[in-house]
């Protein structure tokens, strides 16, 4: 049952680096990841890279195999023909630190610009009340796993640099759609996607939707509806009239 | 030595997960600065492999639902070893603990009434489990780490700086707590004064200075080779507290979940959550038996269905029939599937059939159960609104961790030490109820948060400084194992590679103090262990300091091989079965260990002892919740004189 494979993986730091040679053995129903931990097992005990769960609910292996974006350990062996080479590099829209480990803090750095959840007033913890139809649409993308594979293989940041202040990234701009659309939620945060968070940017290339591993519909469901809104609110010729008048241009609560 | 960063703090929270991201928020609410230290990336922590729920009173399905009756199948599941004011505490204390979380954007799947929902789970009496699909843990730290943020940007707002009160060291491994250095004064020495680690990234060395640090560390389950546990799991926080001077308690209380994945190899031990069962899904044997009916304890015969039919209306009419035996709390089922493989009766890969194709239609499988969906389908092709899957016993949580005072979670014997979650012991007795860990988390995590700030603003400004031998002793320890052994160590001595150590590390705990134990096989395990301990010492690295995996599990080494002495020693001494411990030397329960705690302590495993303690009686009003012939179960004569069925007040 088991044949040795032909693995390349990336080894260095932010200096310098290569793609290395290694054979490996692999075993029924094995994936990627196996294969790299036998590598540190045996071959290449200082082998860097991030793992937790092992079964696709932490978004800690990302990677890229054959130049696609995934999680080592939701990628089956089995997926791959027995002679062909395996090329494992890391994210490549974030700097490497070692091996398969990038710095990944421009997530993180985006995660803290998108404003929080805002209670609604009046209401004390056990009386929220919301109907499951409702709460479902931003539940779909709280099933994110923070993995960072949109914002990896996002075109806006992928190869341009200069893009990372002023865009967000899918990931990010998701959770203002999950803001939005949460069923309590007290803020107005249209105009902020599209003014701060670099909503325009994104021009709905779906590449970010087809790497997801939860399969989230990042752009038919979150990211083109948020789009639609702040369209909707910019020409609605009442809100225009409403703003001229009364110059209430943000009509942010607080 | 080489350069040491060093920081200071007010709460030094060990952990990202739950328990410790609840523990900042409290210990930031009260204007502590506070340091969240975690191995992993900031949201990546144990917690998001929590599936079923987090089990809180709320009554929002069932009405009769109360934190009493919650409190009564706590300690039964726990066979009536819990620390019941912890127990206490857990139930009155879980449904705050819940609704604050919608308050910080939880978004939990709801009742048609627009509450939260609430589903079935084993040893729980009513639906008691609030819940996202199967996906409740990535809801509860990605809630806890998005509420962490919206406190950042609070602060940022008031003072310019995200960081300016809660600071998260993410990718940063602590290997020893610092305590005051002594000055010859009673109770100088041993006082909590700070913490020593490493980034991982750099592997440059971190002191902090806190004059008190939460354990959220979790637990020990990677010293086992089929577990549902990330490689974080390495009893650090259990070693840690050793070394520091405090206890552990019910180190013998392992619970192997009833169902992980058998098959393919590479994916042996990863959970399948115990909400199939709770929505439907029932377990047969290779003959298409539903065996759980034969595995009925004594003790629950009177709340469990004895036929299929029963069972299956209990579903739509709960008041008027039993529970299906397919819910008895986990250590049940885990034995029962444990026996019938030994008999010969297991589905191909050697575990048993769980079935919830042929219970519920395929999209409600898909709407109620979508990452058991994925993952099998993805992991093992296999279609679970088609077909069946297989599992086995995997292992899961242990009950056992450090002793704590119930209401401050202080640790026993260490001022300025605290611990919440999976770290801490006493909690769940003999044995955990699904989703209990969740709201264990919430409720502890808070109390350690309170109890670490209270504590650091008694201090009144006298903050205990570092002893800085140690600091120098822990930064040469950390780096032993770049040093090459040396040639005259001994004909044939060679280094060894942490990788193998570890392997067998986990097949000896595995094979030998696992889920049934005997007296002789655990004897083994403990040479086995000093054999690896004296291995360990030897473990040779290859590379540099960074972010080199092979070096970080050389560290983690030691505490794994600590913490596993004392799972075999305890474990030993335990004559008795409960629970997670089965013995098949001492095949029943014993009235008389109940009220036997084993306490473990010593800084090395030489120094290691195991003494007995009694448990705190328990409060008589407590006592009274539960009628008189359940508690003659597990209790002794003497300590039910005073039950309300005895003695009238």
């Amino acid at each position: 049952m088991s044949y040795w494979a032909h693995l390349r993986v990336w080894r260095g730091d932010a200096e310098d680096g290569q793609l290395v040679d290694y054979p490996v053995e692999v075993n029924e129903g094995e994936v990627v990841l196996d294969i790299v931990h036998r590598l540190q097992q045996t071959e290449a005990g200082d082998l860097a890279v991030r793992w937790n769960c092992k079964a696709g609910k932490c978004g800690s292996c990302s990677a890229e195999i054959n130049g696609r974006p995934r999680l080592l350990c939701m990628t089956r062996m089995n997926t791959f023909a027995e002679d062909e080479v395996i090329t494992i590099t890391p994210l490549r829209a974030f700097p490497v630190i070692r091996d398969l480990v990038t710095d990944v803090s421009y997530n993180y750095a985006k995660a803290r610009e998108i404003p929080s959840f805002a209670p609604p007033a009046g209401l004390e913890p056990g009386e929220y009340r919301m109907q499951q139809v409702d709460v479902e649409r931003s539940q779909e993308f709280r099933k994110c796993i923070e993995c960072f594979l949109c914002q990896d293989t996002c075109h806006v940041v992928r190869d341009h640099e200069e893009n990372k202040t002023a865009f967000a990234g899918p990931r990010y701009l998701m959770r203002i759609a999950e803001l939005d659309m949460h069923p309590l939620d007290a803020r107005d945060r249209q105009r902020e996607a599209q003014e701060e968070h670099g909503l325009g940017y994104c021009n709905i290339t779906k590449c970010c939707t087809e790497v997801c591993p939860e399969h989230i519909q990042i752009t038919d469901n979150a990211l083109i509806p948020l789009k639609e809104r702040v369209v909707d609110r910019k020409y609605d010729p009442v809100v225009w009239l409403g703003n001229k008048i009364l110059r209430r241009g943000d009509k942010r609560v607080r | 030595m080489t350069e040491v960063q060093r920081h200071d703090y007010d709460v030094v929270v060990i952990g990202a997960g739950g328990a410790g991201l609840r523990a900042a928020i409290e210990a930031r609410a009260l204007g502590r600065r506070t340091a969240i230290v975690c191995k992993s990336l900031f949201g990546k922590a144990h917690t998001v492999m929590a599936e079923g729920g987090i089990a809180a009173s709320m009554g929002n399905a069932n009405p009769g639902d109360n934190w009493q009756v919650h409190f009564r199948d706590t300690m039964r599941g726990g066979k009536f070893l819990n620390n019941w004011r912890m127990a206490e505490l857990h139930a009155q204390e879980a449904p705050d603990r819940v609704w604050e979380l919608e308050t910080y954007g939880a978004l939990f799947d709801r009742t048609k009434d627009g509450k939260i929902s609430q589903r079935n789970f084993g040893g729980h009496q009513y639906p008691r489990l609030a819940h996202v699909g199967d996906r409740t843990g990535l809801e509860l730290i990605r809630t806890l780490q998005q509420k962490i943020v919206s406190l950042q940007q609070e602060d940022f707002a008031a003072t310019g700086d995200y960081e300016s009160m809660i600071k998260v060291f993410a990718e940063c491994t602590i290997t020893e707590l610092l305590t005051s250095a002594p000055t010859g004064a009673p109770g100088s020495a041993g006082v909590i004064a700070g913490a020593f680690g490493y980034w991982r990234e750099t592997g440059r060395f971190v002191v902090f200075n806190a004059p008190a640090v939460v354990l959220a560390t979790g637990g020990i389950g990677k010293s086992f080779k089929v577990t549902s546990n990330s490689w974080e799991y390495t009893g650090d926080g259990h070693a840690l507290a050793l070394r520091a001077g405090a206890n552990l308690i019910n180190m013998e209380f392992i619970q192997f979940h009833p169902t992980g994945m058998v098959w393919p190899p590479s994916v042996k031990g990863i959970l399948v959550t115990e909400s199939v069962r709770g929505d439907g899904g029932v377990l047969r044997n290779s003959e298409g038996k539903r065996f759980m009916f034969d595995y009925i304890p004594e003790v629950f015969a009177d709340n469990y269905a004895t036929s299929e039919d029963e069972a299956d209306r209990w579903y739509d009419d709960p008041e008027n029939n039993r529970r299906p035996p397919e819910l008895l709390p986990r250590d049940e089922v885990a034995r029962a599937i444990n026996s019938e493989v030994k008999a010969g009766r297991n589905s191909p890969h050697g575990g048993v059939l769980l079935d919830v194709s042929s219970r519920l239609p395929a999209e409600e499988i898909i709407r109620r159960l979508p990452s058991m969906h994925h993952q099998f389908k993805e992991l093992a092709d296999v279609d679970i609104t088609a077909e069946p899957m297989e599992v086995g016993p995997t292992c899961h949580y242990v009950m056992g961790g450090v002793q704590i005072e119930a209401d401050t979670a202080a640790a026993v014997g260490v001022p300025g030490l605290f611990a919440a979650g999976e770290v801490a012991g006493g909690m769940h007795g003999s044995n955990r109820l699904g989703g209990n860990s969740l709201s264990d988390l919430l409720v502890f995590g808070r109390r350690a948060g309170l109890g670490a700030a209270y504590y650091g603003i008694r201090l009144n400004g006298h903050r205990p400084a570092v002893d800085e031998a140690a600091v120098e002793a822990a930064g040469q320890r950390a780096l032993v194992p770049f040093a090459e052994v040396a040639a005259d160590a001994g004909p044939g001595v060679t280094g060894e590679n942490p990788y193998t150590v570890h392997m067998e590390l986990q097949q000896t705990m595995n094979d030998l103090v696992g889920i049934i134990r005997k007296a002789d096989e655990m004897e083994l395990a403990l040479k086995k262990l000093e054999e690896l301990a004296q291995r360990a010492a030897r473990v040779e690295v290859e590379g540099h300091r960074q972010f080199n995996p092979g070096w970080h599990l050389a560290l983690d080494l030691r505490n794994m091989l600590l913490v596993s002495v004392c799972v075999a020693k305890t474990a030993l001494e335990r004559t008795e079965s409960r629970g997670g411990h089965t013995r098949e030397d001492f095949p029943l329960m014993d009235a008389q260990w109940r009220n036997v705690l084993l306490v473990c302590a010593g800084a090395t495993a030489d120094e290691l002892s195991v003494t007995h303690e009694d448990q705190t009686p328990m409060r008589q009003d407590l006592m009274d919740l539960l009628e008189l012939d359940e508690l003659k179960k597990y209790f002794t004569g003497e300590e039910l004189a005073e039950h309300r069925a005895r003695a009238p007040r």
